[in-house]
Parts: structure tokens; sequence; C-alpha cells
């Protein structure tokens, strides 16, 4: 028998680690789904299409920007010492994953806006003319559109990635110390912004076409998931002990459950029979898929903060 | 546990911690600044103060350093100049900056207002309370004469009352040190080389090479020098014996472990001396020189075989075997430890005479390495008046005829003097004064201690929290705690003689007030003001000092004063005297035989836990001292609940494990404080073991209150000791209640 | 160039506590917080047991991942002997460090900064010993400079069986612990 008894308490570490709760899960989220959305109405863009009645083009970037906000607002109710957030623009640390999201996150917000500027929402239209020249500038050659296309792309893939880097790079957590993660959140953020897109986008081809992108997309998800523990369980007894958390141990059944059936599984069924006709789009799978990218995020970071090099015996 | 990571939950878990975080910020600022008290404080000097004193978070008496910065205790750190802390306190010492800051803190004198044992008192005056108790006292007095006022004190700051007290006119001073912990071994060995261990013990442990630790364990039992010297030795490379029903600190630092059955030590120590004789492997020449009956007791001892002892403890032959030459190896270097807190089964000096015995097979009394003869300066007592000569003599063990080695110039008998509260034999008990002793917890069984205390016309408690023992009080008087006064000198009896001052360090923060000035001020109330014919403490002690030679200034620079190097072992030249009757280390004891009691000790079997049961055995946390430290928010945050540790086979039978709460049920059916599990492959299957002092039901101690289970409470029965009135406790059975 | 390093004698080191408590009174940690702590670890079936008992606390890593993954330049190492350090009034209180410290050595103090131990950097620049060192009742703990190949921590690796505390993790800590 293996007993370790540790003798400490120090709030949010002990007895086992919870920094981080629902503000990061949420922010992680949120970060990827705007990532997503930036790099499919980055796509769209860059094929040029502004000009069609597409939301990912229209109304995708105004929600971008919102999204993050949200996002940022929760990640800075997280913070503790919140004065000094400030802290982090003063400075660039380029081994932190997290300065890197920080000044991302400072870039995105232009990329968002000028793909939102393409065509300025009616509601600023009246209000703020000049932009509209903005727009008119922008519009001037498809070269522009295409670039702010690129720079979505590009940010939202770095945004997407981030997500999962942030929490791949804490090597202290096994269950996060897969180089997984990263594509495995930029996938998951892909596939949760074309179910948001498939569901509120009033053009039926937008919406199909992303119905069925998505559904590439889960299976990815799926794909990358499977890499993701098959990669823990072939490493060290810790990462064997971190997979096992969602596996078999507490996390288990939300994992199996919301996350890989009710998130991934059923919904691409449903979407599949859906693209094959053979059954009527709902709002139902969309709405698995965005919950189970939610619940992605919560199981991990939580399951994360449970997994531990430390909690291991010492003696031999 | 946790298996549901939610912040909320734990937001939850610790919002006390949070709550009183939120209201200030650091310990220091939450500790002092949440402390109403310290916002009168005097005007405090800038910048950083050293002000040397000695320790009282136990009776060890370290010599310590207060750092005062700006006006605010700071920390305490060990005086390097004295030889008990040698720089370094113990954890609790170190905490004591909790002690100080203790919210919970008495302010003010109380005086009873409902009925007993309800806590709920109105503050009065000083002047008010001495009135009360001295009316009382004085009534005490008329009606049944003096000696119905007994003194119950634990600690040096109950000296000044002690000496009001006699004068007053009672015999009946009695601590919780004697019946409740040392007695037995005290008195074991003194029936075996004429002298008592003393505290601190004269064991030579950083010298010895080998060292057989019977249940003491240190490492969990904190007595400064004692651990220090027992890390030394360790790591001088010296061999280490330790025999506990469970895997203590010290059993993970042995060369041999014997997990003993509780309660059947004798039977092992029997068979070690069998061995050791058997084999010729004892200091032959010091037995001849020294002893006395040495060969009744080897005819005695012959039937104990190592197979006979595995029967009654468990432990294999061969490993007896093999542990009783491991100390023969470095005799007379071995020190077979005396143990201190001793009461556990009622045939506890028996047990202790044996440990005696075995030390003197090792030739170690006296010897370096073993057991010194510890020395001490001469500091001349004040010269008061002589005190009144009671007229009745103690009540406890009255001629002596009752426990016939718990002899006059002995601590009183705790119990004793309990008994004879309830009964009124041999005369009546009317009165407790208790300075420093929360009873409710010292003593078993305490559905007797508030029988007794309801027989009473008076219970005054001086205490500086509000104990359970405060509870029952007609009176509690506020102490200030030990870094804001003055208290006796301690003139040590040590390995080498010193001579110590405890001083303030701060000023009192209430109306708490120091002991002396208590004494001094009821003495006036009672008319014995001429007992006191000094002004203030300052001049008490200089008094003292002078007639030493000594010098107050200079003690209070210092904080300790040492005296020359004496010698301590026979062969430095301490003469080899034995004060026993036959002036020898006595292997047969004549007078235990002249009283009817064995004169070589003998095993008797004690009852075993019935099935489903367990032995209920305690002992220490190395960051609390009995029931006092429980609410020191420093102490508290290295550990504020004990853990009801249990075989962990035994654990999953019963369905438990580590981290369940559960609640204990003795055989009387008293049921405790729910307790946290530790199931752990560190104790045997048929016991279950606790930290002491835990379980508090004191609602004002905000910190400590339903913290833990009380095993004092689950300490029913008790076993008395027939030869000096020691209570063993072990012998207690629970079950556990899920 | 001075690389500060703690040594700690297993053997003699009985769980007191006392260096938690020190730690607490000297650098005035909060309520409910601990920079230092006790682990127990027990293997074996009773009554074979075998236990070993340490004080641990931040392991001032040579590639202490908690100082890169600071977005705010708050934790640093310090010129003097490598301690790793945290800048309060830098420090946003993020928590990235203490995710990424694999001995759960930091904290957030109620004041909103990450906090741990400092190996008492004030009292080593007045060359004193750390407090948890110099309060220890059993002197199992050593502090010094790792690159002097005289100071009683080298001297100590030099001549006995050491390890240091997961170092699979790649962190390289500098508190080893005499087996
Ligand atoms: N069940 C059980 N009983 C035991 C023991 C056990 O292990 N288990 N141990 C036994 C042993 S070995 C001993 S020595 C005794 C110890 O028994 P006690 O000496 O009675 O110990 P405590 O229970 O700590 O009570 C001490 C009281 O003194 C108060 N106090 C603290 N500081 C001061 C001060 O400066 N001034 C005053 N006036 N009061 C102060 C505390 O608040 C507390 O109420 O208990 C014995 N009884
Ligand atoms: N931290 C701290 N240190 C203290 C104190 C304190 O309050 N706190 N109090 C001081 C005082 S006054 C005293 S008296 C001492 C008490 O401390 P000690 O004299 O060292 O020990 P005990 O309390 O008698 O015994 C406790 C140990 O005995 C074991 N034990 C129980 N039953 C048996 C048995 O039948 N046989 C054997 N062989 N072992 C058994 C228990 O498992 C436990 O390890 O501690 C002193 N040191
Ligand atoms: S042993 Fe510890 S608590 Fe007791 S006097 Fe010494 S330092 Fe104080
Ligand atoms: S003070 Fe020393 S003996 Fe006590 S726990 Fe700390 S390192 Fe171990
Ligand atoms: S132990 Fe943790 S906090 Fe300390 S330097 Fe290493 S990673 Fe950083
Ligand atoms: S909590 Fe502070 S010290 Fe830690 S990583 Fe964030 S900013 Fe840096
Ligand atoms: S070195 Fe100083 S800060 Fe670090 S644990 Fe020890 S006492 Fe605390
Ligand atoms: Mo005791």
């Amino acid at each position: 028998m293996d007993e370790i008894t540790i003798t400490r308490h120090n709030e949010l570490v002990d007895p086992v680690m919870h920094i981080y709760g629902w503000e990061i899960a949420v922010y992680l989220f949120i970060g990827g789904l705007v990532a997503g959305m930036m790099i499919i109405s980055g796509y769209f863009l860059f094929k040029g299409r502004q000009k069609e009645d597409l939301c990912s083009c229209y109304t995708i970037p105004l929600m971008g920007i919102v999204l993050l906000s949200i996002g940022m607002f929760a990640l800075f109710l997280d913070l503790d010492h919140k004065l000094y957030v400030w802290r982090m623009y003063t400075t660039f640390q380029i081994t932190s994953p997290m300065s890197w999201g920080a000044w991302i996150l400072i870039l995105v917000y232009p990329a968002l806006i000028a793909g939102m500027l393409i065509r300025v929402p009616w509601f600023m239209e009246e209000k703020f003319p000049v932009l509209k020249k903005v727009s008119e500038f922008i519009n001037v050659t498809p070269g522009r559109v295409k670039a702010i296309g690129i720079i979505n792309i590009a940010l939202g893939i770095a945004l997407g990635v981030y997500t999962g880097i942030l929490l791949s790079s804490f090597g202290a957590r096994p269950l996060w110390n897969s180089s997984i993660l990263g594509l495995l959140f930029l996938t998951s953020g892909i596939s949760t912004a074309s179910a948001f897109i498939h569901m509120i986008a009033k053009n039926k081809d937008e919406s199909e076409m992303l119905a069925k992108a998505d559904n590439g997309f889960l299976v990815a998800e799926l794909f990358l998931i499977t890499l993701f523990i098959i990669g823990l369980l072939s490493s060290t007894q810790v990462h064997q002990d971190a997979a096992k958390i969602i596996l078999s141990g507490a996390y288990a059944p939300v994992f199996w459950v919301f996350v890989v059936g009710l998130g991934i599984v059923i919904p691409l069924i449903i979407q599949y029979m859906a693209v094959n006709h053979r059954i009527k789009h709902t709002p139902i799978a969309p709405v698995m898929v965005i919950i189970g990218g939610l619940i992605l995020r919560f199981v991990l970071v939580y399951a994360g903060q449970l997994s531990h090099w430390t909690k291991k015996a010492f003696l031999e | 546990m946790n298996k549901t990571v939610s912040r909320r939950k734990f937001l939850k878990i610790s919002g006390a911690t949070i709550g009183l975080l939120a209201a200030s910020g650091t310990v220091g600022s939450l500790v002092k600044k949440t402390n109403a008290f310290t916002e009168k404080k005097k005007g405090g000097v800038n910048g950083i103060q050293k002000i040397p004193t000695f320790c009282d978070l136990c009776f060890w008496k370290c010599g310590a350093i207060a750092y005062i910065k700006d006006g605010e205790l700071w920390k305490l750190e060990g005086n390097p100049e004295d030889p008990l802390s040698n720089g370094r306190l113990c954890p609790r010492g170190t905490g004591g900056v909790g002690a100080m800051y203790d919210p919970d803190r008495l302010k003010a004198p109380l005086i009873r207002k409902s009925e007993r044992g309800k806590e709920q008192w109105v503050e009065v005056t000083w002047d008010e309370a001495f009135t009360y108790i001295a009316d009382k006292m004085n009534k005490i007095k008329a009606d049944y004469g003096p000696e119905a006022m007994a003194y119950f004190v634990h600690g040096i700051g109950g000296n000044f009352i002690k000496h009001l007290m006699k004068a007053y006119g009672t015999p009946n001073i009695t601590a919780p040190s004697f019946a409740q912990c040392r007695g037995p071994r005290d008195i074991g060995f003194r029936l075996t080389f004429g002298e008592d261990v003393g505290s601190p013990e004269r064991t030579d442990i950083k010298n010895s090479k080998c060292l057989v630790l019977i249940g003491s364990h240190l490492g969990e039992n904190m007595h400064n020098t004692q651990v220090q010297e027992f890390a030394e030795m360790n790591d001088n490379g010296g061999s280490i014996i330790v025999v506990d029903p469970r895997f203590s600190v010290a059993a993970g630092k042995a060369k041999y472990y014997l997990p003993i059955k509780p309660g059947t030590d004798i039977a092992l120590l029997l068979a070690w001396m069998k061995v050791i004789v058997d084999e010729n492997l004892y200091d032959k020449e010091y037995v001849d020189k020294y002893g006395f009956g040495f060969e009744q007791f080897k005819a005695e001892i012959s039937q104990y075989t190592p197979e006979w002892a595995y029967a009654e403890t468990g432990i294999e032959p061969e490993l007896i075997r093999a542990s009783a030459r491991e100390m023969a190896k470095y005799r007379p270097a071995t020190l077979i430890h005396s143990g201190r807190h001793t009461t556990w089964y009622g045939d506890d000096t028996q047990r202790s005479r044996a440990i005696a015995l075995l030390n003197a097979l090792m030739g170690s009394w006296g010897r370096k390495g073993g057991y010194f003869y510890p020395a001490m300066m001469s500091v001349p007592g004040y010269p008061y008046p002589p005190y009144p000569k009671p007229e009745k003599g103690k009540v406890d063990n009255p001629g002596n005829t009752i426990y016939p080695f718990a002899t006059e110039g002995h601590d009183t008998i705790t119990n004793g003097v309990r008994e004879a509260t309830i009964t009124g034999k041999p005369y009546p008990i009317k009165g407790w004064f208790t300075y420093g002793t929360n009873l409710m917890y010292a003593m078993p069984n305490q559905d007797e201690t508030i029988k007794a205390i309801q027989n009473l016309d008076l219970l005054v408690v001086t205490d500086v929290l509000p104990s359970e023992l405060a509870g029952w009080a007609d009176v509690v008087l506020p102490e200030s705690v030990y870094l804001e006064r003055y208290d006796d000198l301690n003139v040590e009896l040590f390995r080498e003689p010193f001579t110590a001052l405890r001083q303030p360090v701060l000023d009192s923060p209430n109306e708490q007030k120091p002991n002396w000035w208590i004494a001094k001020k009821l003495a006036d109330k009672l008319g014995l003001g001429h007992f006191f014919p000094w002004n203030d403490i300052e001049e008490y002690l200089s008094k003292r000092l002078t007639a030493a030679g000594l010098s107050l200034d200079e003690l209070k620079k210092k904080g300790i004063i040492r005296g020359e190097k004496k010698p301590v072992y026979f062969e430095e030249g301490v003469p080899a005297e034995f004060n026993t009757p036959s002036k020898k280390i006595e292997f047969y004891s004549l007078q235990l035989a002249e009283k009817g009691h064995d004169p070589v000790p003998k095993y008797t079997k004690h009852q075993e836990p019935p099935s489903g049961s367990f032995r209920l055995i305690f002992g220490r946390s190395p960051v609390h001292t009995f029931s006092k430290t429980q609410n020191n928010r420093i102490l508290a945050d290295m550990s504020d609940e004990n853990e009801l540790w249990i075989n962990h086979n035994a654990a999953m039978r019963l369905g438990i494990k580590s981290g369940d709460y559960v609640r204990l049920k003795n055989q009387d059916g008293v049921v405790s404080n729910k307790v946290k599990v530790k199931a752990t492959e560190r104790i045997r299957h048929d016991c279950v073991y606790m930290t002491h002092g835990f379980g508090h039901n004191s609602k004002m101690l905000k910190q400590a209150f339903l913290k833990g289970a009380s095993d004092s409470q689950m300490i029913t029965k008790y076993k008395i000791d027939p030869l000096m009135g020691g209570t063993g406790m072990n012998i207690n059975f629970v079950t556990i209640e899920v | 160039m001075a690389r500060f390093g703690m040594v700690i004698d297993t053997k003699k080191c009985v769980g007191c506590m006392d260096c938690v408590v020190a730690c607490k009174t000297e650098n005035n940690v909060p309520e409910g917080f601990n920079r230092d702590w006790i682990t127990t670890d027990v293997k074996g079936t009773f009554p074979t047991v075998k236990m070993q008992i340490r004080t641990e606390r931040c392991n001032h890593c040579d590639n202490p991942p908690c100082v890169d993954c600071c977005p705010c330049g708050a934790s640093h190492v310090h010129d003097l002997g490598g301690v790793v350090l945290v800048h309060h009034d830098k420090c946003s209180g993020c928590k990235a460090c203490i995710a990424a410290c694999p001995y759960d050595a930091r904290f957030i103090h109620p004041d909103g900064y990450a906090d741990k131990c400092t190996f008492c950097i004030h009292r080593v620049e007045q060359g004193m010993d750390p407090a948890c060192v110099s309060v220890c009742p059993t002197h199992c703990m050593y502090f010094g400079d790792l690159d002097d190949p005289n100071s009683s921590v080298s001297k100590l690796l030099n001549s006995r069986k050491y390890r240091a505390l997961i170092s699979e993790a790649g962190t390289k800590p500098q508190i080893y612990y005499l087996d």
C-alpha cells in the first residue's frame, strides 16, 4: 500500500487544484467558437462571396466581437489581481502562451472589425457615417477583402490553437500535457462555429454547406480525441492515470455521455441523415454540438486540474 | 471526496477562512487586526526589539527570544544561550504568536450568572471578583477549615497562587502531571534507583548509542531537547528500537520496530531481561557493585521466555532476542527511555520499574548515554514567613495508606482530591481553585469531575481561554499570556545548571493580569497580605537573584544565566549513591514486598477489546499541547482536527475509508463528536489512535469548537495504580459508528 | 555565481511542521495558506512499513515553468542564487504559474498576487539561513550554494544518496532529499 499524506492547505490548490473554474472553460469555449467563426467567415471572404447574403460574412464578425468580449470578460473575472490586468500589455513574454494569447486577442479585434466593416451593420451606419467611408475603402478592390479573409483565417487558427496550447503547455498537469490539444480545440472550435452558423444562417446553401462541413469536423474531432487519449495512454504512468480521469474516473460519465455521445456521435448521425435528406434539418444537432463543445472545455479544464504528478509515491 | 471540482463547493468548504481573510489579509493582520484588543496597543516602539523570555506552550520551558516589530509581536525564536532550546523552539513554541493574538482570549474577570456549566457570566472588576472569592474562601475556612480548599495547578505560573494557598492553610495542592502523567515512572524509578527521572528528563539521549522507546513517541511528543537529541543520536548512527502498537514517527527511524499488543509491555520487558541475563549480556560489574537482590530477581524472571512473551505481546521471539542483543551491544550507552506519560494500564509503576531494571542491567543509570545526574544552581527561595500548619493531612491519600508509594513530599493525587470532593471523605472539599489546567481534558471520566464540581461552594478557574473547565466555574480569572508577564524564576535541574527569566514582551490588551498580581491582590483581600511582603514582582525576583549573586538586569538582557558545568555521570565523579532503603539499585524491592506488592515486576494480563471493538490509545500531535492550543490560529492552520487512526484492513472491513467522518462509542455508551478517519498501515488491527486535546465543546473557543473528537470524553474507565494512585487510561474500548 | 539550494536529510526529519510554522511567522503567510508543507510517504503492510517524511516547498527550479508561463514578467529568476521570485506589483493573478508548477508550490495570496517560498531571500541576503532551516529542531535542513564545492549542501550531496522530487517533470528542482 502507498499512503501519501500532504499536510498543507492552500486555497485553490489543496486538496486538489481548482484554480480554474467556469470562467476559463467559458473563455476557452468562446475563444474556440470565435476562432471557428473567423476561419469560416475568412473562408467566405477569401472566396469573394461577401456580396452574397451570407451571415458568415455579414453577421458573424460582429457576433465574434461581442462573443469575444464576453469571453474576455470571463477571463478578466478569473484574474485575482484585477487591478494589474494591464500588466499583460506592458510586456511580451515570448515563452508564455498566455502572453501570446493576450496579444493575439489584441490582433483579433481589428481583424474582426475589418471583417465587420466589409458591410457596415445597419445600426452603425447612421450613427457613424465615417464607417461607411472605411467600408468603401475596403471594397475598392477584391484583394483587400481577400486579405482580410486571409488574416481572419490566420488569426482564427492562431486563436483556436492557442486555446488548446494554453492548457497543453502546462506540463505539470498530465491530462493537458498533450500536443493534440491545440488541434483538438481548434477543430472543436470550427465545428461549433459551423454548427452555430448552420443553425442561424437564413441562406439555405450556406446552412447546408456548413452542416456538411460540420460533419467532417466532427469526424476529425473524434479522431483527434482518440489520438489524444492514445497519446496519454502510451505515455508515463502519470499520463495514463490522467487519461483514466476522463475514461473511467470522476469525469468519465460527462465525457462519454455529453462530449462524445451527445456532443459528437449523435449529432453527427442526425446531421448525416439530414444532409442526405433522410430527415429534416432541426436545431437539435447544432445545439448538441455547441453544448458538447462547451462541455468538452469544462471537462478538460476540470479533469486536468485533478491530474497530478505529485500525488504519487516517492519511496521505492 | 472532491471528485467534482466545483469552485463554489470549495468556497463553501473554506468559507470560514475566506470570510476571515476578507476582513483582513494576512495571518499577522488576521490574527492581529481582527482583534479589537490590539487597537489599544501601547505606543509601540518603531523597528525591531528582541526580548528574551521562556516559552509556555508546554512545560518544558525553552528559552525564547521574542521579536517585536513596530510594537507588535512578530515572531518567536529559540534563545541560543539556552541549553533546553539550543536556539530552536519546537513548532508550538514558534507558534506562540497565535496564543497571544487569539481573538477568543478571556478579557475580564467573570462571575457565573446562571447554573453551572452554562457558560453564562457577567463581567466584573477585579476587585469584585476578589471580594466574591475571598468571601467564599473565608466561609469555607470558617465552616470546614482551610483544608477544604484544593488547588489544581499546572505550570510554573501557578507558583504564586500556590504560595497563597499554602498561606491560606491547605495541604491539598495537586497537578495532573503526577497521577495523569509522570507519576508511575518517577515512583518506579525511585523504587529502583532511589531517585526520580524528573522533568526535564535526565535522559542522556544525545550520547546514547542505542535508544529504546517504549511508547515514547519522540517526534510527535515534541519536548524540544528530547527531539533534538533524538535527531542527533540518530544522525550519529545510533541504533533505535521502538516498541509501539502504532508505527510512530520514531518507528520510522528505528532499526527494530516491535509492534506490540497494547498493554503487554511488561511481558516484553521481562523476556528481554531474561534473554540478557541468560546470555550474560548485562553489566556484571555494575550489577555486582550497585545491585541489591539480583539473585532473587534472576530467579524470578527466569520463567519469562521470549516464546512465552510472544503469546502475550505478538512479537516474534527472534525479534525479542535480536533487539535484546542489540541493546547489550552498546551498553552502558544504551538508554531505555523511561517514558513520560506513563499512566496507561494501572500497573504502570511496575512497568516503569521493569524499565528501570532493564536500564540497571545495561548499567546505564549514572552513565554517559544513559541517565545523568542533573545539576542545579543554588537560588534561594524568597524569605517568606512560615506557613500555618494544616490541622488535617492531605485528603487524597490519608496517611499514605491507600497509595503507599505516593508519599509525603510528592505531588498530591488529583483523582484522590476529586474522589474526596465527591464523597466528603476523609473530609469535605468545598472549594477548588485551578490554574493552567483544563481538568475536563486532563482527568479521566468527565462525569466524576462534574459530579465533584457540583459539590463545591466555590470553583475559581484561572485561565487565558474560555476552556471547558472555565465553563463550569463560578469565577473565571483571565490571566495575561506568558508573553505579557513575569513569572517565577526557572531554576532548572538539568545537564547543566541555569536560571531563566520569563518577562513581559508586550502589555496585556485588556483586563488580563499576571498570576503574581492575582495572588498578591487576593492575599490582601484574604487578610494574608503579609505573605506577600514585596511590592511587585521585580522586587521579588531581584531579592531572590541578589541572594544568589545574580542580577535581574543581566537576566532581563540575556534571559538566561548559565551556571558552572558540574559532573553529571559516575565516570565524571558523581558519587554512585542510591537513595533506596538498601542504598543500592533494588532488583528486588523489600519495601514493595512489605506492602504486599510484587518485589520484582510481574506480568498481569489486561482485558482485551471484545470482538468488533478497538482499544482507544492516544498521544500527541507535534503542533499541539494537550487541550490548550487547538484554538491557536497559527497552530490550527497546521492541524485543525484530529484523525482516527485505524488499521487499513480493519477500516475496509467496516466499510470506511480515509476522509470519512465517524463517531466513536465507548463501552459505557458515550458517543464522541465526529472524527475524520485515517485508514493506515501504521497501526495494529486491535486498537485505534487519536491525538489528545481535540473535540472542544466550549462554544467560546471559536476556532476549536467541535473540531475532531476528544479522547478525554471517551475515557470513562480508568484503572488506578495501587502503588501511587495514577489513572491508567488506555483501557477504554470503542466501536465505530459510521 | 551562486546557485542556492537545499538539502534535506529525511532520516532526521520528524514531520513536526516547525518549518511551516516558522515560515508563517517569519513571512506573515496568511491564515489558510502555507509556503511549505510536510509530505509523509508510507509503503508496505503493517508491521513491515517504510516511511519517509519530507518538508517540501518551491524547488526554485533551474528550468522553472512558472517563470516561462508568466504573461506579466512577474515570476522571475532573481540574480542572487537563481532564486525564483514573484514581483507582487507585476502579477495579474492569472494563475498560470500555479497551473505550471508540478509541486503545487504556489498559491494566490488574499491580496491577489501569486505567492510562494522565497528561500527567505531577505534573510539570505543578510547572511542568515532561511527561517525554516534555522528553526528545524532536528537540524535536518541545509541551505547553501550548490555551486560552491565547499558548502555544506555540496558536501552532503557528494557523500550521500539523494533524490529530487519529480525530476521527470523536467523542471530541474534545486531541493535535494537525502534518503
Ligand atoms: N485523555 C487524556 N488525558 C490526559 C492526557 C492525554 O494524553 N489524554 N495527558 C495527560 C498529561 S501527560 C498531562 S501532563 C496532563 C496535562 O493536563 P493540563 O495541564 O490540564 O493540560 P490542558 O488540558 O492543556 O490544560 C491547560 C489549561 O491551561 C490554560 N492555559 C494556557 N496558558 C495559560 C496561562 O498562561 N495561564 C493560565 N492561567 N492558564 C493557561 C489552557 O487554556 C488550558 O485550559 O493531561 C493528562 N491527561
Ligand atoms: N507536541 C507535544 N509534545 C508533548 C506534549 C504535548 O502536549 N504536545 N506533552 C508533553 C507531555 S506532558 C508528556 S507527558 C509527553 C507524552 O508523550 P510520551 O510520553 O512520549 O507518550 P504517551 O503519551 O504516553 O504515549 C503515546 C504513544 O504510546 C503508544 N502506546 C499506546 N499504548 C501503548 C502500549 O500499550 N504500549 C506501548 N509500548 N505503546 C503504547 C501510542 O501509540 C503513542 O505512540 O509528551 C510531551 N510532549
Ligand atoms: S518544548 Fe516547545 S512548547 Fe514546550 S517549552 Fe519548548 S518550545 Fe515551548
Ligand atoms: S522542522 Fe525539521 S523536523 Fe520538523 S518537519 Fe520541518 S524539516 Fe522536518
Ligand atoms: S517549484 Fe514550482 S514554483 Fe517553484 S520554481 Fe519550480 S515550478 Fe516554479
Ligand atoms: S499569477 Fe502572477 S506570477 Fe503567476 S503567471 Fe500570472 S501574472 Fe505571473
Ligand atoms: S525558505 Fe523561507 S519562504 Fe521558503 S519555506 Fe522556508 S521559511 Fe518559507
Ligand atoms: Mo504529561
